[in-house]
């Protein structure tokens, strides 16, 4: 099989000795940027009934792993069909090589779990993954109540530092976002709510609409929401990070709690900074309810006003404020939870801050439809 | 007038703002050296990696690759000197989202117009060369230590590069694993003529496998010592002799 005489090209010539044996002569250049024979091919059309095959390299020009990489693969076949295989006339550096790629067989091992499956497989067993999971979450929450027990009969090993950096961290600096968002829904609101309002005459009720929604519903969720995006990856990447880099082991050997230490203060942050958010929020989203009635649908400001206070009591800013706290509770949990149940990888990390985000999300969904029908039928 | 150096260190020097971790280092890498950069911890080994291979810019200096200056030539030139070298980072600094084959097809497919069938034959082949065929398909944290830094170092050469430059390569392993990796580091150069440059402060590879070095002193700032490793042993330097005999001279 003669190919281009150019010494820049790969050559492979075959020729038949006696006895059974074959010489496969490789000359020219065997180099990665060429477009080199599959060995799989070369192997099939060259072999009848040889008992040997006798390698030569006399013209060989240039070489690199893509030869290696071929004779590799020719060897391998070649043991398939148990031909033996001289190779004494190959470049000592090749053969070298192929010793050194041969010395260590390979391993027949299997990836745990990292079989095919098919999709029905693949449900169940990520159904089986949330129902192995929900004991480890049992047990954070469990560690984390004991946890709070040892800060109240004040034995948690936390620093009082710490707790003011994450109130920093979880409140101030977070204002910037919550106070676009929360302009922005309540702005929403107040559009769509006058719109309909105003085909029956009724727009005066904006101003309760708004105001009441934004202090019992909208500003709490959305006040966890953007905390779930924000500070609960946060946390998660966090407390991965220190998954990874061992310093939660390095605090376990120390016999420190790594809840005490990294969980509580981030937990108590949050359970304080959030209904502080929420009603920040609740205010941001009235004013720009105010706005948008002011200046578009001509209510007049004292009017506005007047109609804000007389539809709020007192126990709208409870429901708002216990709102924002278990939101916070809820945040603050999955954050650690997956931080605490990161694996040792980069990816593991983004999965367990992608998770928390989840997580929160899907939590704060389920605690705002159950506190909702229970004040509901609590009559608050 | 006589043939470059293959690698060049001039008047070089490493500074973080105005603190300067190392400067006016001058030595050369021959072709086909096994090229042993030591020094205590804390010296700037690793600092003088960063310079070699292009991500920290020196405070003075430059590094040159057959005559050519790293630093002074224009970017898309320098991104060809940096495909001329494969580099294995300390832990191996594999991407983790990626198998073990993809980790080292990368650059073969980012770099070479081969097709996805000898790509895949040329990733056993080097996984094979580093004693992990069969792992394929497994991701780096399903890994060891020492089998991380084997796929590292399997990656670092999907290219066939001219100069190998490897980071702390037996740090945390254990002896036999780390001789195993010396001796795959000295038949490399054997077989495929590669030029080494090991960053490293374990003895053992220093005398086993190095045939050149620089000594960098953490104190002083600067090289105190060059050449063959197993002469520096009786060095005039108190300093390089405490160094290599651990104390005892």
């Amino acid at each position: 099989m003669l190919h281009d005489d150019d010494r820049r090209q790969w050559r492979l010539e075959k020729s038949a000795l006696e006895g059974g044996v074959q010489e496969l002569s490789l000359g020219g250049r065997w180099c990665m940027d060429q477009d080199l024979p599959a060995a799989g091919e070369v192997a099939d059309k060259l072999f009848g009934d040889v008992r040997r095959l006798r390698l030569t390299a006399g013209e060989l020009v240039d070489w690199d792993s893509g030869f290696v990489a071929f004779l590799t693969v020719l060897l391998q076949h070649c043991a398939a069909k148990g031909i033996t295989v001289d190779q004494e006339e190959l470049p000592a550096g090749v053969r070298h090589l192929l010793i050194m790629a041969a010395s260590v067989p390979e391993q027949k091992v299997r990836r745990r779990g990292g079989e095919d499956a098919n999709f029905l497989v693949r449900v169940g067993r990520a159904a089986q993954d949330v129902l192995h999971g929900m004991p480890a979450m049992l047990r954070f929450l469990g560690e984390l109540i004991l946890s709070l027990g040892r800060l109240f009969s004040g034995r948690a090993q936390f620093r009082t530092g710490d707790l003011w950096l994450e109130i920093e961290e979880v409140g101030p600096r977070a204002l910037g976002i919550v106070s676009i968002i929360s302009f922005l829904v309540g702005l929403i609101l107040a559009y769509l709510g006058a719109d309909q309002l105003r085909m029956v005459g009724a727009q005066i009720f904006i101003a309760d609409l708004v105001a009441i929604g934004m202090v019992r519903e909208i500003g709490a969720l959305m006040t966890g929401i953007i905390i779930a995006g924000r500070t609960g990856a946060a946390f998660a990447a966090q407390l991965g990070t220190m998954q990874v880099n061992e310093e939660i082991d390095a605090f376990r050997t120390l016999g420190i709690s790594p809840i005490d230490f990294l969980v509580l203060p981030r937990f108590l942050a949050l359970i304080m900074m959030v209904p502080l958010l929420t009603l920040y929020s609740s205010f941001v989203g009235m004013l720009a309810g105010l706005i948008i009635s002011t200046t578009i649908f001509d209510i007049g400001l004292f009017e506005y006003y007047t109609e804000t206070v007389r539809a709020l009591e007192l126990k709208h800013f409870w429901v708002g404020l216990s709102k924002g706290g278990v939101y916070g509770a809820m945040v603050a949990y999955s954050g650690c939870l997956r931080g605490m149940q990161c694996g040792r990888s980069a990816e593991a990390v983004g999965e367990a801050a992608t998770s928390a985000v989840v997580t929160g999300i899907l939590l704060i969904t389920i605690t705002a439809s159950i506190m909702t029908i229970l004040y509901y039928r609590l009559g608050i | 007038m006589g043939e470059a150096p293959h690698i060049e260190v001039r008047g070089l020097s490493m500074a973080y703002g105005t603190y300067v971790v190392q400067r006016d280092l001058n030595f050369t890498v021959d072709k086909g050296d096994i090229f042993v950069i030591m020094g205590g911890n804390g010296c700037g080994k690793s600092t003088l990696m960063r310079a070699f291979i292009g991500l920290q810019r020196p405070a003075a200096g430059t590094v040159l690759y057959d005559g050519e200056d790293f630093w002074q030539v224009p970017p898309e030139e320098q991104e060809r000197l940096k495909r001329r070298l494969g580099i294995m980072f300390q832990g191996g600094a594999l991407w983790s989202s990626l198998t073990l084959a993809e980790n080292v097809a990368l650059p073969l497919a980012e770099y070479t117009a081969l097709p996805a069938a000898r790509i895949r034959e040329i990733v056993s082949y080097k996984l094979a060369l580093v004693g992990l065929a069969g792992f394929e398909e497994f991701y780096p944290s399903e890994l060891s230590g020492g089998m991380k830094k084997r796929a590292g170092l399997a990656r670092a050469m999907a290219l066939d590069p001219d100069i190998l430059i490897i980071d702390e390569p037996s740090s945390g392993l254990d002896p036999l694993t780390a001789r195993r990796l010396d001796d795959l580091i000295v038949e490399l150069r054997d077989s495929l003529g590669t030029t080494i440059v090991v960053i490293t402060h374990e003895l053992a590879s220093i005398l086993g496998i190095g045939n050149n070095s620089v000594f960098l002193d953490a104190e002083t700032r600067t090289m105190i010592a060059t050449g063959d490793p197993r002469v520096a042993v009786h060095s005039g330097d108190p300093k390089v002799r405490h160094f290599l005999t651990r104390g005892a001279a």
